[in-house]
């Protein structure tokens, strides 16, 4: 590290019941490549918006190449040279390119030469990407080339990236690599923010990990170990799941020849999907996001019905049948969107546990409902799953992502269901209510339970799956033996870079 | 029955008189639905501008005022639900309707001494040669400028739209407003300003009524125009000359029923009078068969703070 770029000193922000930032230091260099490390709730995010101008610190300081620095909105910030890629891309999926692109500029030329400067500093970059295409017709990693152009464009100090990995496939995540070490090279800094940290290992020069709010380390990665990183973040050491001795048995569900249209104008339609999956397997799907999962789960849990034998559990054609008779035949589902599809935002935690456990808990009584057998059923979910909350009677929407996702998953587990389909289970959890959750269906397949586990989470379908099969643009590979598998073929199987060579970089 | 009383030509200028209004009011809700509010109060913030207006013109004898007046008068109701919508987070669609009846409420209240009163003409512009031409003249060249603003605007709004900077800003706080927030534009400040274009728009046409197509001021005189002018923008695609294309098509049916109704022909009076709404939302609905798609965020509530 040469000299100081921004130096942050004992910013805070507090909400309501929570101390998001806890006073926290630290500098960023000039061309330095600085990762930023912690567990969802960390206080990441916060401490990268008071950066871009977007939250106002409580207390505290920075000072960017030694003058005092306190952006009032983006805007300024941007103006200060620096940028940000967000974490939940902020594009206007009916807008094109390079509308897109102006919409992030103080300043932007006139369309036709703002088009030519975009293909310049794609090619120069090797993100490839055409100008006047339509951001809602483009993948999760060309959607990212065009926050990245837009940050490019302005010739940024800082470029900020808010968990830039974590919809690429591990061909994209190559590409993006490349662009941003050629971007250290021409002096650019870069806050790199990440739970992954093997990602961190190969890029990062320096990394600050955040706890609980807190500053409670700094590291060079390269020097670090993973294992000791993840100490520093979770503030303990993690056990793994166990994997423990199973044996399947016979086929529990199968699909055959399975072609469903797209449900909506951005939605994606499967094509022609074979999988079988057997008592006791895990059988887990990787791919990007917005290649077919959410249409597959819901196929699979009824919700989108197909023909009749399109879907068998065991011999029994079940294609026909609708979400809850396929619950009454032990099929369950835990979809991803865990406010308004796994779970009713405004209705309390017994009423959830109502809305998917009546038939199959015996809750409901000649049209009745037992509010007190669901009552039961909800704190036996909120027991087991050690989900923190007040209690059942809480609305879900007062509970925390994480525990959210136990409750959604520990419902379907504690259900005994024979089939059991879940999307993202861990999707923003911390560590370990994540193993909790990955270690809950391990021990549901070895109880005889066949689970079909969707997820963006490679690291996650390694561990707990039998057999691995990826989706790409609707179609599903053929499923392989998940011990083994190379990363190498694992990005094959989910599409490659999508169809787009690395360019010269 | 005599057909041959119809002129083509009367016809088609007072198929454009007709339809004026409507492109008035579609307009403005145009601009804010792109923004990403949804408007209910249309027939509540025309009414008001009806009133307004006529009440300004036979008091000041100008209609240029009352006009003035009438685009203030809409703005100033829509002001009140840009606060209900916007900073109280209130629902958009109970808001409008609200507004609706409190518009049609107090436009009663309002024009009470002015029921039976004939209001200042409005001049018609005279262009020397052009107005005299045969045909073409009385059909493009012999109405009042309000007309003429009517078609401006859409022309006006459509280029904004399309290629400038605010208009962009717009589409894009009505397709993604977190993401918009997220870059730093001002949301909220952006919605107000089309619900108050929205609101001053409503006004003219509101005041076109009362003050140059019927002319004088009868309570409820704005009925139904509400309704066809939301239809026109959802089924018009959110593109402002189709919305152009739909009123004068709502207009003309209009005024070939009267015409017909006028000649005697032997339908029903009812099924005349219904035929304009049929007809316009029929073709629209067959035109707009390309789904262009809605303003993503159209009708949801912003809070700032998450």
């Amino acid at each position: 590290m040469t000299e100081v770029l921004l130096s942050l000193k004992g910013l805070t922000k507090a909400y309501p019941g929570v101390v998001a930032n806890d006073s926290v230091s630290f500098d960023i260099g000039t061309g330095e490549v600085h990762a930023l490390l912690g567990e969802n709730g960390a206080g990441k995010s916060t401490l990268v918006k008071m950066i871009y101008g977007l939250v106002k610190p409580d207390s505290g300081e920075m000072t960017l190449r030694g003058a005092p620095y306190a952006p009032g909105e983006p805007r300024q910030a941007r103006a200060d040279g620096i940028a940000m890629v967000f974490q939940h891309f902020s594009l206007f999926d009916a807008l094109n390119v390079a509308e897109n692109i102006a919409l992030g500029m103080e300043n932007p030329p006139k369309l036709r030469d703002l088009a030519s400067r975009i293909r310049d500093v794609s090619e120069t970059y090797g993100l490839p990407l055409d100008p006047f295409r339509t951001v809602g017709d483009l993948s999760a990693g060309e959607r990212q080339r065009v926050e990245i152009i837009r940050c490019l464009l302005q010739d940024p100090k800082l470029l900020i990236m808010d968990e830039p990995t974590s919809v690429l496939t591990p061909q994209e995540v190559e590409i993006l690599f490349l662009t941003l070490q050629k971007l250290r090279a021409e002096g650019t800094s870069i806050l790199y923010i990440s739970h992954k940290l093997e990602e961190i290992r190969a890029l990062c020069d320096h990394a600050t990990i955040l706890r609980l709010g807190k500053n409670v380390g700094e590291c060079i990665p390269a020097e670090t170990s993973a294992s000791e990183m993840a100490e520093l973040m979770v503030g303990s050491a993690l056990t793994p799941p166990e994997r423990g001795d199973r044996t399947f048995g016979e086929v529990a569900l199968d699909i055959s020849g399975l072609s469903v249209p797209s449900p909506s104008a951005f939605g994606t339609a499967l094509r022609n999907v074979h999988l079988t999956v057997r008592r006791g397997e895990i059988l887990g799907i990787g791919g990007v996001a917005g290649n077919g999962q959410d249409e597959l789960l819901s196929v699979l849990s009824g919700e989108t019905l197909t023909e009749a034998d399109a879907v068998k559990l065991g011999k029994d054609p079940i294609g026909t049948l609708g979400p809850v008779a396929r619950r009454a035949l032990g099929v369950l589902a835990a979809p991803e969107e865990r406010l308004g599809h796994a779970a009713a935002p405004d209705m309390s935690l017994t009423e959830n546990a109502m809305l998917t456990g009546a038939t199959r808990e015996g809750l409901v009584k000649n049209g009745f409902l037992k509010w007190a057998a669901a009552k039961e059923f909800a704190e036996r979910v909120i027991n087991e799953f050690d989900v923190r909350t007040p209690g059942p009677e809480n609305a879900a929407r007062s509970l925390s992502g994480g525990n959210l996702q136990k409750f959604v998953i520990g419902r379907e587990v504690l259900q005994r269901p024979d089939v059991l389909v879940v999307n993202q289970p861990t999707w923003g959890v911390d560590a370990s209510a994540a193993a909790a959750i990955r270690q809950s269906l391990l021990d549901l397949a070895a109880g005889g339970c066949a689970v079909i586990c969707i997820s963006q989470d490679l690291d996650e379908l390694m561990e707990i799956s039998d057999s691995f099969a990826a989706l790409n643009e609707g179609r599903l590979s053929a499923p392989r033996p998940a011990a083994g598998l190379t990363v190498e073929e694992i990005g094959l199987m989910m599409g490659g870079a999508h169809g787009m060579e690395v360019a010269h970089v | 029955m005599d057909l041959s009383a119809i002129n083509p030509a009367l016809l088609i200028a007072s198929l454009m008189v007709a339809a004026t209004p409507l492109l008035f009011a579609a307009i403005g809700e145009l601009v804010v639905e792109k923004s990403g509010v949804l408007n209910l109060g249309v027939e509540g913030m025309m009414i008001v501008g009806a009133v307004a207006g006529f009440a300004t013109a036979v008091e000041t004898g100008s209609p240029l005022l009352g006009f003035v007046a009438a685009a203030g008068a809409g703005a100033t109701l829509s002001v009140l639900f840009a606060i209900l919508t916007q900073y109280a987070q209130a629902n958009q669609v109970a808001s409008g309707l609200s507004l609706t009846l409190f518009g049609l409420g107090m436009s009663a209240l309002l024009g009470q001494s002015y029921v039976g009163v004939k209001p200042p003409q409005m001049q018609k512009i005279d262009l020397p040669v052009l107005s005299d031409l045969p045909v073409v003249g009385p059909i493009l060249f012999g109405h009042d400028p309000m007309l003429y603003l009517a078609i401006a605007l859409i022309a006006a709004v459509w280029a904004v739209i399309k290629f400038s900077r605010i208009g962009l800003v717009l589409r894009a706080v009505g397709e993604n407003h977190d993401a918009a927030h997220a870059l730093g534009y001002k949301v909220v400040r952006i919605r107000i300003l089309a619900i108050l274009f929205g609101g001053a728009c409503a006004g003219l046409g509101g005041a076109y009524i009362s003050l140059i197509r019927v002319p004088q001021w009868t309570e409820g005189m704005t009925a139904g125009i509400r309704w066809i002018a939301l239809a026109l923008v959802v089924f018009a695609s959110w593109k402002p000359w189709r919305v152009l294309l739909g009123a004068y098509l709502f207009g003309g049916v209009t005024v070939v029923q009267l015409n017909l109704q006028a000649a005697g022909v032997a339908i029903p009076v009812e099924y005349l009078a219904m035929s304009p709404y049929l007809i316009t939302i029929l073709v629209l609905v067959i035109l707009s068969a390309d789904k262009s798609s809605a303003p993503a965020a159209l009708g949801r509530n912003f809070h700032a703070a998450r």
